[in-house]
């Protein structure tokens, strides 16, 4: 992908970004508000398993135990 | 020093790599904590001494032959080159330069930044052989890594003047290869030789985990080594240059900090790049490992390091992809290569680092695709085979072969690996022994002086 040049063959004081995919900045940052809410959903979901696994395990010896250890 | 612009740009220079060298002091006490972190009480002592050792071997080493190495081997007998003795003889243990000297300012700093990146590389590898190696024998590993290896992988790949960047376009910008995936190659090899811990894997070969005996410390370790990783950013940059001085293909008088390539970049942009990869492998690996928080903590770091390549170059958004992507493979390669060749890696060395760099490389060939690797004429631009065979060299030819090779001989000679009673008592024998008896000496003096009391 290029970053808008092939060769430093240029004058820096009229060089901007150079950075890939110049002109795809918005769909680049679509990709990355996706990534940013996927990662919400598939934590939420994981915290609700392993709580709802956490509850199943805890038996009262155990959770007065924990208690103990402080 | 003539003219005043000259005088505070050398000045600002040598300062500036300054900084950056104190900050990366932070990389190996973070390492120091993480390794001790992880190691059980009965090995710590031994397990610090081990690392804390690396300092004064690489530095001497590397001021005595590793720094030569840098400027004399860019073209080392490959395509028609030779040793560089002309460029090499200003950075030789006895060449003024190499001292006290008012007509060079940034030898020094420059060497020491370098240097640090030594011990970084060394540091990496004494991770993974923890609790059961003999010191002896990583330290001679820490030399050959430190001082010879990896300098000679940046002489190749991490210099203006270095063949891979003009044969093959390699582009390496904050060292994904030239550091990382070397250091994670290298650690592959000492570990498939020196063989997992006792109780590592049950008998039907099932990994046991081995739980860090102080995780607070691993995790205020990561953390250091998080903030000393922007010193290592900042010192692989040239801070300020003119286009004359460079003396490339740009045109026109606008100066500018560059990579170590000499190409253009700003350190802004490594700043938002940093930034972004470091939370896109956080975020990737608390997904991926299911919360836990080691795995998040070192897929930060491995989020960084695989985007690290490009981050000269990438938008914010790329690194921040990148550095997620890497970090589900080196999840998942890390567990296959555990389980199914029975490698104990104590801190995920090989993976963070070493796979990481590997997958970075790659990367970053496929997305600055056509992209100048340097500001000279007649180098090869950057290209997916240019970046795989870049990775090829690093990984395995001058990490993993030379480290399985060296500790090979090492084993053969019965001075690798500590001996199993010693294993099972733990490292620290010595030390406990004189602890304890110590302790219940003054334990005793002091009950006798409170029974002579009433």
């Amino acid at each position: 992908m290029s970053i808008g040049y092939d060769s430093w063959a240029v004058d820096l004081g009229e060089v901007g970004p150079i950075y890939p995919m110049q002109g795809w900045e918005i769909p680049m940052v679509v990709v990355g508000v996706i990534f940013w809410l996927v990662w919400h959903r598939l934590q939420f979901v994981q915290e609700g398993k392993d709580l709802e696994q956490a509850k199943q395990i805890a038996d009262a010896d155990k959770i007065a135990k924990a208690i103990e250890r402080y | 020093m003539e003219g005043n612009l000259n005088a505070l740009t050398t000045v600002f220079t040598e300062f500036y790599y300054w900084v950056t060298v104190v900050f990366m002091f932070l990389i190996h006490v973070g390492f120091c904590m993480y390794e001790v972190g992880a190691s059980r009480a009965r090995n710590h002592m031994h397990t610090l001494m081990k690392n804390i050792m690396i300092i004064p071997l690489v530095t001497v080493t590397f001021f005595f032959f590793g720094w030569w190495i840098y400027w004399a081997f860019p073209n080392f007998y490959i395509f028609g080159g030779a040793i560089d003795f002309d460029a090499g003889a200003a950075n030789t243990p006895w060449s003024p330069n190499m001292a006290t000297n008012l007509e060079d300012r940034i030898t020094g700093v420059f060497w020491a930044a370098f240097l640090l990146f030594s011990w970084t590389a060394a540091s990496i590898v004494s991770g993974s052989v923890i609790e059961r190696i003999r010191s002896s024998a990583l330290w001679v590993h820490a030399v050959l890594i430190g001082s010879v290896f990896w300098i000679v992988d940046a002489a190749w790949g991490w210099h203006w003047d270095g063949w891979m960047v003009k044969v093959l376009g390699y582009h390496d910008a904050y060292a994904s290869g030239v550091i990382h995936a070397i250091a994670g190659g290298y650690a592959l090899g000492v570990i498939m030789v020196l063989g997992p811990r006792i109780g590592k894997f049950a008998k039907d070969g099932t990994p046991r985990d081995i739980p860090p005996h102080n995780p607070w410390m691993l995790t205020i370790g990561i953390f250091l080594i998080y903030t000393g990783f922007w010193g290592f950013y900042a010192a692989c940059n040239v801070p300020i240059i003119s286009p004359e001085v460079i003396d490339g293909q740009i045109t026109g008088a606008t100066w500018t900090a560059t990579n170590i390539y000499l190409a253009p970049t700003t350190l802004s942009a490594i700043t938002f790049n940093f930034l972004m990869s470091l939370s896109g492998g956080l975020m990737a690996a608390y997904v991926v490992s299911k919360g836990d928080a080691f795995w998040t903590f070192s897929g930060g770091l491995a989020g960084v390091i695989t985007a690290s390549a490009g981050n000269d170059l990438y938008h914010p958004v790329q690194a921040m992809i990148i550095g997620a992507i890497g970090v589900v493979i080196v999840y998942k390669l890390h567990y296959w290569v555990e389980r199914r060749f029975k490698l104990d890696d104590a801190v995920g060395a090989v993976a963070v680092h070493g796979y990481s760099g590997v997958v970075g490389l790659i990367i970053a060939g496929f997305v600055l695709w056509g992209a100048p690797s340097s500001p000279y004429e007649g180098y090869a631009t950057i290209s997916p085979w240019g970046q795989a065979a870049g990775a090829v060299i690093m990984f395995f030819v001058l990490g993993f072969a030379p480290a399985w090779i060296i500790s090979k001989i090492q084993a053969s000679m019965g001075v690798l690996r500590i001996p199993e009673e010693v294993e099972l008592q733990g490292l620290d024998y010595e030390e406990n022994h004189v602890y304890e008896d110590a302790k219940a000496e003054i334990i005793a003096a002091n009950n006798a002086a409170l029974t002579a009391k009433s």
